[in-house]
């Protein structure tokens, strides 16, 4: 185990949460899955997961009691962060699925598919890469899992680091100084998917 | 580019492996948790696991099993099996399960898709609906509890209202086809296309890489799922847990299917 590293793997009842320490473990890279306070002892980086809906991953998150003690090594100590999914998109101000205010880490709103499209977008689609991000190193052929029908709109563009087409082109990924989010699940994607939570740690 | 999806399915009962013919005949395949790993060497789009027990003989879901799929699986898994309310569904999805079928009961009960769909999001509600060809005009019947019971409601209606109601995804799994090798029932699932914008995914009957390229080539955004031919090998079908081959799945991801 490569013990410089401390990954925390935030668990607020929400996702994926051993999918990724497996991924984690097998790279030989240590993790933790923190559901309480003191687990976030001296992390290094953090893993936001989620599947469901923008409010329930919110309420959730809220109800964890984890809430401030992210804000605090987000805002505060700049730690890494990677969002997955709607744990990305509850970093927004808002979305039009639901009424909670986001965590405003990334301004930016979260907003719905147009109905004309076939919904979720799902399955195996290619990210497009904006800028040269740490995050997509080694990365030849990107393709990468998506299940989701809203997709996040970054207020400031420099915010989006790859873009999708679905219908439109979308942002997929999106980066503001230490806070990471990936709209496809790269815990879900294979070879790909691990690559990308390797750069991750290597941020 | 969004590539077609190619998903094994998988069948549990007694928290073994099985593969039927027509929903009969169940053939112990081996053990789910290691199909999963060599699923995931494989890199398959997807997985689907139907736990073909439950529902009949009034299990909950086995969780302790399902999240050790779960966090197995390198892929998303679709679960399905014994799921009746919305706290169960809620937990399987915390237990990293990306998306939940359910057949039964959202016959019974429909408001069941439309509660979990608030909860979990659309994304991550699934309706199976298993379908026989029964009477004299021939007319797809949606049936429950294994193929035993009919839902005396038009397909097509029914569709109308999972729509509505807001699922994500329906799974047509064709009783007729189940294990037969003899070809998707191509024509129902165009039908199908026709009438919803849900995500469509189609199970029975694919028996090699031409029935899921004719699959992908006449409907646009189908799921194409297989049970028997990601299992067997050979005429004799000996178990063998297997996808398609680079070459084939590479052609299969140039067959686009723009918006």
């Amino acid at each position: 185990m490569k013990n410089d590293y401390k990954v925390c793997i935030v668990d607020y009842g929400l996702g994926n949460v051993r999918a990724f320490k497996n991924i984690y473990d097998k790279l030989n890279i240590n993790s933790k899955i923190a559901s309480k306070k003191e687990h976030f002892l001296n992390a290094t980086h953090l893993i936001l997961p989620g599947v469901g809906a923008f409010d329930w991953a919110l309420s959730k998150l809220n109800n964890s009691g984890l809430r401030e003690i992210l804000e605090i090594l987000v805002i505060k100590k700049k730690l890494p962060i990677l969002g997955v999914c709607v744990g990305m998109q509850i970093m927004a101000s808002k979305s039009e699925e639901g009424i909670l205010p986001g965590l405003n880490w990334i301004e930016g709103k979260v907003l719905k598919f147009s109905n004309e499209i076939i919904l979720p977008h799902m399955g195996w689609n290619n990210i497009k890469p904006l800028i040269n991000s740490n995050l997509f190193t080694e990365i030849i052929n990107p393709k990468f899992y998506f299940l989701h029908s809203y997709y996040y709109e970054t207020n400031d563009e420099k915010h989006s680091i790859s873009v999708t087409n679905y219908g439109n082109n979308f942002i997929s990924a999106i980066n503001k100084k230490n806070i990471y989010g990936t709209q496809f699940h790269p815990e879900k994607s294979h070879e790909n998917g691990i690559k990308i939570l390797k750069n991750f740690i290597n941020i | 580019m969004l590539r077609p999806r190619i998903i094994p399915c998988l069948l549990i009962k007694d928290n073994g492996l099985v593969k039927t013919k027509k929903f009969s005949e169940p053939k112990y395949v081996g053990d789910p948790l290691n199909a999963v790993k060599i699923f995931n060497e494989l890199e398959v789009d997807e997985l689907i696991v139907l736990d073909i027990d439950a529902t009949i003989k009034g299990f909950k879901p086995n969780e302790k099993l399902i999240s050790k799929l779960a966090e197995e699986c390198r892929m998303p898994l679709c679960y399905g099996g014994g799921v009746k309310t919305v706290d169960q569904i809620e937990r399987l999805v915390s237990l990293g399960v990306e998306k939940i079928a359910i057949s039964s009961e959202a016959i019974k009960n429909p408001k069941l898709i439309l509660e979990a769909s608030k909860k979990v999001g659309s994304q991550s509600v699934v309706v199976v609906l298993d379908i026989k060809y029964e009477g004299f005009m021939k007319k797809p019947k949606i049936k429950m509890l294994n193929g035993k019971e009919t839902f005396d409601q038009d397909l097509f209606l029914f569709i109308k209202k999972i729509e509505e109601y807001g699922a994500g995804e329906i799974i047509i799994n064709c009783i007729d086809k189940d294990g037969m090798k003899n070809g998707y029932d191509i024509k129902l699932i165009s039908k199908l296309r026709d009438a919803t914008k849900l995500i469509l995914t189609l199970v029975g009957g694919a028996s090699g890489y031409n029935d899921i390229e004719n699959l992908v080539k006449s409907v646009k955004n189908v799921g194409c799922s297989a049970g028997s031919l990601f299992v067997f090998k050979g005429k004799f079908d000996a178990v063998l847990i297997n996808y398609l081959n680079k070459h084939d799945k590479e052609k299969l991801d140039s067959i686009s299917f723009h918006e």
